[in-house]
């Protein structure tokens, strides 16, 4: 919106110039965005925070001025031929619903044989509290007046005729939105505040024909629809050069009607921007006279009678006690008396001391946003100045405490930056398809699943009801298809070698329940070399195996008795270069190559590693405590087995079937070498298997040890191996 | 005894008969060296300053010689200087083990052992913290040390948390401001209930304020979406930190030092904090808080569009009606009161580190990310 500082030093009589005056008025919370100059004009183009419609015009904000610098605000009193200032229908009487309201002076018409009573009836009082309007006739439409003209085009609108802009004039000057109306084509003598009926069709002025519903309030004659109340006015009562007589509308609206037909509708006009945010109910007879003022300026004609006012409902504000102790109490300065009463008085509050430094406080019609004390202490504070409150320190008590993930998120993200791994973000959502595709339920039947089971109740992605695209559709249920989507940007820019990992929320649908939807994983992908070709080495591939030490590593970090592999895991991974992490029995990770299929489908052309943490599952553990052994002085004793087995024996056969000796002193047991080809025949390998053993009491004797030797040949044989040499 | 002779003859022979019987008792009083003691006893008579015999060889055998021999007993004394070195230095380490390597590195071996050492290293690179969860780190250990602990909450929110208890009321115009995602299919369930994605991070507030009676102090770092497509200054995802205070004795000025302590902390003493009024539904007064350019210092340049200021966050006081919500707790308005602000993370990240398009921090290019290791 913009503002206009001469058009406001109407109002207000300003010393400072145009720019000092943009930076006080932001300094109070009405912000002049910019300073342009614009064919020898000063344009402020403001940005007003949406509690402020009120200040949303010349007047409004020249009230601030006048607040801000302690001096008085004109008034506005239009000058209107026979100005009778009686008011027809008193404010002060309540309206009931359907009530009729014309003019006493409209009976006994002055001069005019065609005087006519023009009843208003507001039918529904919620929808609008107040209708005031008036008729002028013998009017000759045209184009505005240059001064009015000129104006508009400063503010960015397009003069349209004298009494379309007079309404527009007014709005800007006053803020409240009037509307002109074709007397002539309105129907029956009346006009009637109603919600629509079923089947009504109203054509607005954009020459839409709208389909009203009966939650529409609609402004009607005595046939049918003339307006969309506070939105816009109908087409065929529209001001044409044809038009001789009009009719003034001034009304209060109620937002949330207004709002809910503009949504619907899904229009935004200036008129429903202002009754949306609550226009001032005390307003509607002065704007009301001062587009008839400015009519008759430009178009001529003569005031019809007298101004018809009826009120449905009062919208009168209530007043709120404000305490000093309270100013002090909130703000943390001391505010004198005669400080409260200038700032409040100024923005128009009515302003009442009472005893013991407290005030009885009027709020005017204009001020919605306001409605308790603590308000009041806002409008003391941006008038008085943010800046000029000291700054100072609170006191505490309280102690700081650590979220019990917090340490846990720490060891494994060092991990994972201590490995190579670069941390990244991905966007949130995904497609259907990923969605199911990488979903835990999809998975539940390995066990996968991290979800805690609600009831049996398969876990379900979550849709998003209005998502930026049809690709973004759901929110992640893993973190696999962004960790994709980034390599696959890499791998397209020509970054062979990526490793990267996220750490962030997935989201299924498990119950009724939100907060347990939400759970959060570890992701991370590796592609290239493990280590990088160099004058001092060859380039070393990232393998399976880099990906489960890393995986290994991550999760001895955590206390567990037993951590176990296997092969059950989801199908998007490669069914014979994949594994799952099971720490004590429960599936923590799955990691491995991804899918050809999947590869393919991305284009990817080189071999993709991919893993997934379950945290919530990993995070029941707690953090391994670091443990001190002592460091034996007796020395080692190593030896060697070299074995074949069938292909179908795997290392963990091997390891648990050792483990089943429970040999004390073995302390080491891992495969040293392995070999497969012609020379071991096929369906088998060949392994060479190392063994240390140590005593923390004493040095180990040969005899002993060569007990322990058999006792492993005997237990490796058991499993089909044929020792070759020892 | 070795003692360093007076040269008498200069002939070629004789100098390398000096030199060879001088580096044969170097050699031998060397292999003698049994303890620390014969070590030392061993270094002072070679390289004592005042009568060691390297500087008896510049007394007794430089200084007296022809001139025109001068040259070339320089250049012999000078090569015995590194040898001499070289075997005190090997004494100290003497052991029968260690013996019998250094025996066998011969001088020359040792000196045809050479690296390119120029060349570049093995490197085994660290992996790299994102950017803008470094920036967040940074936040949030700023108001860890004022005393502030860590708070969290779901990215899934309800439309109670997210909007109604921090006194957005339904239909409210300001929520249109909000840019909401909406979880499909909540159409039966009552609207407060609805579930959405957070669009800030504020209503852990609440959640925090239900879990625990004042004094409240904490500091929330937190991933909101909204409905932006993603491109060069629009994103549907980022970042912010929040923070709360709740006290008997908060007031707006305490409001105002907190934040300026925490911006001086962040980027450095010299930077000014300036406060402007601002509208948030939860916060009453409200603020919108710049800070000095921290690049120009306030002169003026294209960062700050020339303003000498760079609008960072919002904040306020804690409205009444924020705490009425969780009154029960122990939240009375008229005998607690509080503030909060909240910060965009990527906001800082990009002027920190003059980024052009926030869409880079979402891609996970690899030539990004590691320019911030
Ligand atoms: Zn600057």
């Amino acid at each position: 919106m913009r503002i206009l500082p001469a058009w406001l030093r109407e109002f207000v009589n300003v010393a400072a110039n145009d720019r000092q005056l943009a930076e006080d008025l932001t300094s109070a919370g009405i912000a002049v965005e910019s300073v342009q100059e614009e064919n020898g004009a000063t344009i402020y183009e403001m940005d007003l925070t949406t509690n402020r419609v009120d200040a949303m015009n010349h007047y409004g904000v020249a009230r601030e001025a006048s607040a801000i610098y302690d001096v008085k605000l004109k008034k506005v009193s239009p000058m209107l031929p026979e100005r009778k200032t009686r008011q027809s229908n008193s404010a002060v009487w309540r309206a009931p619903i359907g009530m009729t309201s014309f003019t006493k002076d409209e009976l006994n018409a002055d001069d005019s044989t065609t005087a006519e009573a023009f009843p208003i009836v507001i039918e529904d009082a919620q929808g609008c509290a107040r209708y005031t309007a008036r008729i002028v006739r013998n009017v000759k439409i045209g184009p505005s007046p240059q001064p009015v003209a000129r104006r508009l085009e400063l503010l960015g609108s397009r003069p349209i005729n004298n009494a379309a802009d007079a309404t527009n004039y007014a709005l800007n000057e006053l803020g409240h939105p009037t509307h002109v109306f074709d007397l002539d084509l309105l129907e029956g003598g009346t006009i009637i505040v109603r919600r629509a009926r079923e089947g009504e069709v109203l054509k607005t002025l954009d020459g839409v024909d709208r389909k009203l519903s009966t939650d529409d309030l609609v402004i009607a004659d005595g046939r049918k629809p003339v307006a969309l109340a506070g939105v816009m006015g109908g087409f065929d009562s529209m001001i044409t050069e044809r038009t001789k007589n009009v009719l003034i509308e001034s009304a209060w609206f109620d937002p949330a009607t207004v709002r809910s037909m503009a949504k619907r509708h899904l229009m935004h006009t200036d008129a429903s921007h202002r009754f949306e945010r609550g226009a001032d109910w005390g307003i509607t007879p002065l704007a009301c006279d001062r587009v008839a003022e400015l009519i008759l300026a430009s178009a001529g004609g003569e005031l019809h009678g007298e101004q018809i006012d009826t009120v449905a409902r009062k919208a009168e504000r209530a007043s709120i006690a404000l305490h000093r102790s309270e100013v002090n109490r909130i703000l943390g300065i001391d505010f004198d008396e005669d400080e409260i009463q200038r700032i409040l008085g100024r923005l128009g509050f009515g302003v009442t001391r009472a005893p013991e430094g407290s005030f009885s406080i009027q709020i005017p019609t204009w001020r919605l946003d306001v409605e308790r004390e603590v308000d009041l202490l806002e409008e003391l504070a941006r008038v008085h100045g943010y800046n000029q409150f000291p700054n100072t320190l609170p006191a505490f008590t309280g102690a700081v405490v650590t979220l019990p993930d917090e340490p846990k998120n720490a060891k494994l993200r060092e991990t994972m930056l201590a490995l190579g791994y670069d941390e990244s973000i991905s966007i949130t959502f995904v497609s259907e398809q990923e969605a199911k595709a990488f979903a835990s339920s999809h998975s539940s039947n390995t066990g996968l699943s991290g979800a805690p089971s609600l009831g049996g109740a398969p876990a379900e992605p979550l849709a998003i009801a209005n998502p930026l695209s049809e690709e973004a559709g759901y929110l992640r249920t893993s973190l696999i298809p962004g960790l994709l989507n980034m390599v696959g940007y890499n791998l397209n820019r020509g970054n062979a070698n990526v490793r990267l990992f996220e750490a962030g929320e997935v989201f299924e649908k498990l119950g009724d329940r939100s907060i347990e939807d939400e759970r959060r994983h570890l992701g991370f992908v590796a592609t290239g070399d493990a280590i990088t070709k160099s004058v001092h080495s060859a380039a070393q591939p990232y393998t399976f195996f880099h990906m489960k030490g890393d995986v290994e590593e991550l999760l001895a970090a955590f206390e567990h008795q037993e951590l176990h592999f296997d092969d059950h895991t989801p199908p998007y991974f490669h069914p014979g270069r994949s594994a799952r992490a099971l720490m004590d029995g429960e599936t923590v990770a799955c990691f491995g190559q991804l899918h050809p299929d999947l590869a393919t489908e991305r284009k990817f052309r080189q071999e993709i590693y991919i893993a997934e943490l379950m945290l919530e599952r990993v995070y029941r553990h707690p953090l391994r405590e670091p443990r001190y052994q002592r460091i034996s002085k007796f020395p080692t004793v190593e030896r060697d087995f070299s074995f074949i087995f069938d292909e179908a024996v795997t290392f963990e056969r091997i390891r648990s079937a050792i483990e089943e000796l429970g040999l004390g002193e073995l302390q080491k047991f891992v495969p040293a070498e392995i070999f497969r080809g012609e020379k071991v025949g096929a369906g088998k390998y060949s392994v060479l298997l190392h063994a240390e053993f140590q005593s923390n009491e004493r040095t180990l004797r040969d005899d002993e040890v060569a007990q322990w030797s058999a006792q492993i040949v005997v237990k490796l044989q058991s499993l089909g191996g044929v020792l070759r040499a020892q | 005894m070795y003692t360093v002779p007076k040269l008498e003859d200069y002939s070629p022979e004789a100098l390398d008969r000096a030199v060879a019987d001088l580096r044969r008792a170097l050699a031998e009083e060397e292999a003698s060296i049994s303890s620390q003691a014969d070590w030392k006893a061993f270094r002072d008579r070679w390289l004592a300053r005042k009568n060691g015999i390297l500087t008896q060889l510049n007394n007794l055998w430089l200084k007296p010689c022809p001139a025109d021999l001068k040259r070339t007993i320089g250049q012999i004394i000078n090569t015995l200087r590194p040898e001499i070195e070289h075997f005190v230095t090997h004494g100290q380490s003497r052991d029968e083990d260690i013996r019998t390597v250094i025996d066998s590195l011969s001088k020359d071996a040792l000196a045809a052992d050479r690296l390119d050492i120029t060349l570049p290293g093995i490197q085994r690179p660290i992996g790299v913290k994102h950017p803008v969860l470094r920036v967040m780190d940074e936040i949030v250990a700023v108001f860890k040390a004022m005393g502030y602990s860590v708070g969290e909450g779901p990215e899934v929110e309800t439309d109670y948390y997210n909007f109604e208890s921090l006194n957005f009321p339904p239909d409210h115009p300001a929520r249109d401001t909000q840019d909401t995602l909406f979880i499909a299919g909540q159409e039966s369930k009552p609207a407060r209930d609805r579930l959405l994605l957070r669009t800030h991070t504020s209503p852990v507030q609440i959640r925090t304020m239900e879990q625990q009676p004042p004094p409240v102090r904490i500091v929330i770092p937190g991933k909101v979406h909204r409905n932006d497509p993603l491109d060069a200054t629009h994103s549907p995802v980022f970042h912010q930190v929040e923070g709360l205070a709740v006290d008997t004795n908060i007031t707006f000025c305490d409001l105002k030092g907190t934040l300026d302590h925490a911006m001086k902390a962040l980027f450095g003493s010299s930077v000014k904090t300036r406060f402007y009024p601002s509208f948030f539904p939860f916060t009453e007064p409200s603020a919108d808080m710049q800070v000095s350019c921290i690049f120009c210092g306030g002169k003026g340049c294209r960062k700050c569009k020339f303003s000498g200021w760079i609008e960072l966050l919002g904040c306020g006081m804690v409205d009444p009606n924020v705490f009425d919500f969780v009154k029960h707790n122990g939240y009375d308005s008229s005998k607690i009161s509080g503030f909060a602000f909240g910060m965009g993370v990527e906001r800082i990240a990009i002027l920190k580190y003059e980024v052009e398009e926030i869409q880079l921090f979402y891609e996970g290019d690899v030539r990004f990310l590691e320019q911030f290791a």
